[in-house]
């Protein structure tokens, strides 16, 4: 024994100070065949674990750790845990000692004996006290090995670490770069994914630790001793990632970028292996843009592959998974196979050709079998979303063709190939022509309306392709289209024909121009004896449903410079015949065809020609009608005249200069000289005068100039207006002087447009200086009956000088606040504040070429805010509500950023106005809190008490509009943090009790939304 | 997805929405009193916050659980009769199903009204026990005060969109 002893320690000694690396095996052999125990072994070791160098402690532990490799299955419990606690108290040592203790871990990792807890503390200490990736390679892996050991046998009390352990994992191979390490890695990853172990949040981090070395690109060295492959790496780390769906959601986003790269055989092999489920509507649209980009992928691949096709093989995949879907007698799942096949269908010109030749024959069998509505309309949409599918792949592949002649020369393509893509590039559905068209049309004759909806936007997909419709197909088509125009009751229906034939006659005009327009004309004026009183009422109220559906129709239509040419006389003619009472046209329909014209006039195309259309026929013709009519008994009606500006003003605007300088003239010299020359029929009297008073204050003449607005307030603004200075003067007198509202409003909104567009300088500023004096000589004196007049003119010239920035607004809104306080204005100037920040539809606007600064809400109010607060405290109490109304007014147009910051400052004021009695400040003020409320600043949190009581109080308004603005605010204030509503809850949800049996629906339906929710927080 | 118990009712028959109700002009008419319709039931149990299936994530518009012609309203004797149709006639879930339509109805009318919510004679198996739970005001007072199956509740009321 002693002899042993004494063995041992020299084998001890040779192997630490001597350096003999061959007695560690000597030792071990001694371990093992039981010449000496391991508890020997490390008191003979004792000096040297001990000794202060840290080269012999490293020394001593390596020959400990040696010998433990080698008869770790003899270890008995109890020195497991005492060889474990002391290898963990080394891990702290010098960096030198790490190495073997490493060793000596993994070898105890082995070890059946390991007592329970041990490999949570193994783990423990080492994630804590080594930092993997500053090791070697050889402890690197031995840190994996261990991993794995631990894995094998101690699965439960890895998992009791919960996503420590993940976490743990990721922080030790996050930047691992040896390919030996990665494979180890990868196993471990692929452990913890297919075994459960609770990745907690870590799953991206896991996923992003693993995923970066996808696509992998390894080549092993010609001599490579350990032989590892690219194919073990590749199937390893797909493993890991197409583990899990948990990764799903961060994996195909990064598939589809690198399908899109160039480099391509290893990412399509491991695209094809991935299993996903759709599960969410994100994973699924991320996994059909997948499908499409794979498929176009295989597409371009085949190109130059004259083997085996493998995109043929591939669809054949997606076809029989998906085709038979189609054709279930419950279509249950026709939907996401038919997405699936469309996505395919999208990618490339092959794939969509392969696709449809096999879908599209059963679609149309389908459709022919079935008999149920709702059946064939969903055949319809699956086939109108081929029609798109295809359509999107024939424009992308359009840019291909270039590169492919390029192709031509660099490379030898194969000569069918070449071909069969030529081939290709004429439509994909062309075979399908007859079967398609005869398929919508039965849908158009089939009297359900959706069924019909469906059927007119699947015609429209189909008139979009080139060839798909022939010319006789067109005329068929725009039968249907009138027949369900001029028939069917639905405004759906009407609505989506209306649609449909704007989209054809963009494309096809010709067959509207001969079989539409004339029939609609027709349609428009036969006349139905009103004086027939046989005739019931409801018959006459679809005569003009009918006009109207043909007035907007006529709209639709009207796309392309031929087809206006047509249709606006047909307008025009509706107009003058009103004029004239050949045919009984009311009111409403007379307004219709003005907004048809203007309709025309946003969306005609612009040139040349249609300009000319517009500056030669049609603003003279209404000139000249509203002139007419305005000069006869029969007065002009309000409602026509402003419906006639916005047509004038709308053409105006597009006219190229050359026109534009000429309409100007004319109107010009029509309204100051009475020039009635260019007018069409014209018996007019020699002596109009438009501008200057009529006797007997007749408005008739007067009101014309809101058409005068219509023609030189919308021109660009380079075009020079004729005799401005003349025509400012008088429409200065005309806006102070006359008593017809329409006439003075007018006239105020022409000047301050035409001051808007005055170029910068002296006499614009004399102008404005004389409009103001003129302005406030009348204001000032209290017993003038001209006030509103003064009045109405200062704000829309404020608000043109506001636009522009220019420095004399000041001066004039400041009159405006100072006329809060007025007695009989001040309630007038409290709404003028709404004008001034809102954008005017006739005037004043970017379509009518105004100069219009960015941002100038919000420099009047940072400008002004604080005016207002000040005006507010030192106002009696009866006017304060018209600076509540004014404040709310401003607050409402802005920008809900800007809002939000100001508010605090102007919170108080705010829930004053809530409780103010004026129903129109409390609704303003209503719609200016809510957005705010959605994100409410602390300032906010802070008055909640305040806040919900006014709230509460204004549910029971007699306005309607008030209730139901109060409620969503409350609605809006159950979503705060629940900590601050709580103290409410009980007393709001009492308090809407009462809105739950309001008298009116709107109310309570927002009653109980917001009840609803109330119940829910907290 | 061996963790997860299997739907009662994987692949049910889904039915189409019915569209918004149009506005009328009586009722922005401010003096005009709109009586309370089956429609307005309807839309409370499905416009606003519709009521989802505690299975799936349809709401029981879609599985028509619930259709218009069963709900019927008396405005002026303040009733409501819902009737309601399990997807299957084992559906588990029915008392649930009713209880929270039972519970949007409290909470979204007036206290004068009467609520009764039932089974479509004849679409579930034991049909009379959970018709006589649902009419028992002090089980449905129990069970809202039992804070688990509240949430459970609430989640099926919770809205779709926001």
């Amino acid at each position: 024994m002693a002899a042993d002893g004494a063995l041992l320690l020299s084998l001890v000694e040779e192997y630490v100070s001597g350096l003999q690396d061959s007695k560690a095996k000597d030792t071990a052999t001694g371990v093992k065949d039981g010449q000496f125990t391991v508890l020997q072994l490390v008191e003979a070791l004792g000096l040297s674990l001990t000794s202060s160098q840290p080269h012999t402690r490293a020394r001593g532990v390596q020959l400990l750790s040696e010998v433990l490799q080698e008869c770790y299955g003899g270890l008995a419990e109890r020195e497991v845990e005492v060889l474990i606690a002391f290898y963990e108290n080394r891990l702290k040592d010098h960096y030198v000692i790490t190495p073997p203790v490493l060793q000596g871990l993994k070898a105890l990792t082995k070890c059946t004996a390991l007592p329970p807890g041990s490999a949570v503390s193994m783990l423990r200490s080492l994630f804590q006290d080594v930092h993997v990736q500053s090791l070697m390679l050889a402890e690197r892996a031995c840190v994996y090995n261990m991993l794995i050991n631990l894995m094998e046998t101690r699965e439960a009390e890895l998992k009791g670490l919960g996503s420590d352990f993940v976490f743990g994992f990721v922080q030790s191979m996050d930047g691992e770069r040896d390919p030996r390490n990665l494979l180890l890695a990868f196993q471990i990853a692929k452990y913890i994914i297919q075994r459960g172990y609770d990745l907690g949040k870590f799953t991206e981090e896991l996923f992003e630790v693993t995923s970066c070395y996808f696509p992998i690109d390894f080549t092993p060295p010609s001599n490579d001793p350990h032989g590892i492959t690219r194919e073990e790496l590749i199937l390893t780390l797909r493993d890991v990632l197409a583990g899990t769906p948990q990764f799903a959601e961060f994996l195909l986003p990064l598939l589809i970028e690198k399908l899109d790269s160039d480099v391509q055989s290893a990412k399509l092999d491991s695209l094809q292996t991935l299993v996903f489920q759709t599960s969410s509507e994100k994973i699924e649209s991320a996994g059909l843009a997948a499908l499409t980009a794979l498929t176009s992928c295989l597409s371009r691949s085949v190109l130059n592959s004259d083997s085996e096709d493998s995109l043929c093989t591939f669809l054949d995949l997606v076809l029989k998974d998906c085709k038979h879907h189609l054709c279930e007698p419950d279509l249950k799942l026709v939907w996401p196979s038919a997405k699936l096949l469309q996505a395919a269908c999208s990618a490339s010109n092959r794939a969509s050709h392969i696709v449809t030749a096999a879908v599209m024959p059963s679609l149309f069998e389908q459709y022919n079998n079935r008999t149920q509505c709702s059946h064939r309309r969903t055949l319809l949409e699956v086939v109108q979303r081929f029609i798109q599918s295809v359509k999107n792949c024939q424009s992308s592949d359009n840019g291909k063709c270039c590169l492919l002649l390029s192709h031509i020369q660099s490379r030898s393509l194969s000569y069918s190939c070449v071909l069969f893509h030529f081939k290709t590039k004429e439509n994909v559905l062309l075979d399908f022509r007859p079967s398609l068209c005869s398929m919508v049309f039965s849908a158009l004759t089939e009297s359900n309306s959706s069924l019909q909806i469906t059927a007119t936007s699947v015609l429209t997909s189909l008139a979009q392709q080139t060839g798909l419709l022939l010319d006789a197909d067109v005329e068929l088509a725009v039968d249907h289209l009138t027949r369900l125009l001029l028939t069917e009751e639905d405004d759906r229906v009407s609505l989506a024909v209306v649609e449909s034939i704007g989209a054809l006659a963009k494309l096809h005009p010709a067959a509207f121009i001969t079989k539409l327009i004339p029939r609609l004309k027709a349609e428009i004026f036969t006349e139905h004896m009103d004086q027939d009183n046989n005739r019931t009422v409801t018959e006459q109220h679809s005569h003009r449903a009918v006009r109207q559906r043909c007035l907007s129709a006529l709209a639709a239509v009207s796309t392309q410079a031929g087809v206006v040419k047509e249709s606006t006389p047909v307008l025009l003619e509706v107009l003058s015949s009103a004029h004239t009472g050949s045919v009984g046209f009311l009111v409403e329909e007379v307004v219709l065809a003005c907004c048809s014209l203007q309709r025309i006039a946003e969306q005609v195309e612009d040139t040349e020609e249609t300009g000319r259309c517009f500056h030669d026929i049609i603003v003279p013709r209404l000139l000249s009608l509203a002139l007419q009519a305005a000069l006869q008994v029969p007065l002009l009606e309000e409602a026509v005249l402003s419906a006639v500006v916005p047509v004038i003003s709308t053409s105006c605007s597009k006219l190229q200069p050359m026109l534009a300088g000429q309409t100007a003239s004319r109107a010009v010299s029509l309204f100051l000289d009475g020039d009635v020359s260019f007018l069409p029929d014209n018996s007019f009297p020699s002596h109009i005068q438009l501008l200057k008073k009529q006797q007997g204050d007749s408005w008739s003449q007067s009101q014309l100039v809101y058409l005068l607005m219509g023609c030189v307030c919308s021109l660009p603004r380079s075009v020079e207006v004729p005799q401005v200075d003349q025509l400012l003067s008088e429409l200065q007198e005309m806006s102070c002087t006359c008593g017809h509202p329409l006439s003075y409003t007018s006239a105020a909104k022409c000047f301050a447009g035409l001051v808007n567009k005055r170029p910068q300088g002296d006499s614009l500023d004399s102008l404005i200086q004389s409009t103001m004096r003129r302005v406030c000589s009348e204001l000032d004196s209290a017993s003038s009956p001209l006030r509103t007049q003064a009045f109405t003119l200062m704000i829309w010239v404020a608000k043109a000088l506001l636009l522009r920035y220019h420095p004399l607004s000041t001066a004039l809104t400041d009159k405006l606040f100072s006329l809060l306080d007025d007695a009989d204005l001040g309630a007038m100037a409290a709404d003028g504040f709404s004008l001034l920040m809102s954008d005017s539809v006739d005037v004043l606007n970017r379509g009518c070429h105004a100069d219009v600064r960015i941002m100038y809400r919000q420099r009047f109010f940072s400008e002004n805010s604080a005016k207002l607060v000040q005006g507010f405290n030192a106002a009696s109490q009866e006017k304060k509500p018209n600076y509540l109304k004014a404040l709310s007014n401003i607050v409402n147009k802005l920008p809900k950023q800007v809002q939000v910051t100001e508010l605090p400052a102007l919170l108080s004021l705010l829930l004053e106005a809530l409780s103010c009695p004026d129903r129109g400040v409390q609704l303003s003020t209503l719609s200016c809190l809510e957005p705010v409320l959605v994100d409410p600043p602390p300032a906010l949190i802070q008055q909640l008490e305040a806040l919900v009581s006014r709230l509460l109080a204004l549910t029971s308004s007699p306005a309607m509009n008030v209730r139901i603005a109060s409620l969503r605010c409350i609605h809006a204030v159950s979503h705060f943090p629940v900590h601050e509503v709580l103290p409410f809850r009980a007393r709001v949800l009492r308090a809407l009790a009462r809105p739950l049996d309001d008298k009116k629906r709107l109310v309570r339906s927002e009653a109980v939304q917001a009840r609803g929710e109330c119940n829910h927080s907290g | 997805m061996s963790g997860e118990t299997r739907l009662e009712n994987a692949n049910p028959v889904i039915f189409q929405r019915s569209g918004e109700r149009l506005l009328t002009a009586t009722e922005e008419d401010e003096d005009v009193h709109d009586p309370i319709d089956d429609r307005e039931i309807f839309d409370i149990l499905f416009d606003y916050q519709s009521i989802n299936d505690p299975e799936h994530p349809l709401s029981l518009e879609e599985l028509n659980v619930v259709e218009q012609v069963r709900v019927k309203v008396d405005d002026a004797e303040s009733t409501v009769g819902v009737e309601f149709t399990p997807t299957i006639p084992h559906c588990s879930m029915a008392t649930l199903i009713g209880l929270s339509i039972k519970v949007k109805l409290l909470r979204s009318l007036p206290d004068r009204f009467k609520i009764d919510v039932h089974i479509t004679p004849g679409s579930h198996a034991s049909e009379e026990a959970v018709n006589k739970q649902l009419a028992d005001k002090e089980r449905v007072a129990a069970a809202l005060e039992n804070s688990s199956l509240l949430e459970v509740v609430n989640q099926c009321l919770t809205t779709r969109s926001i």
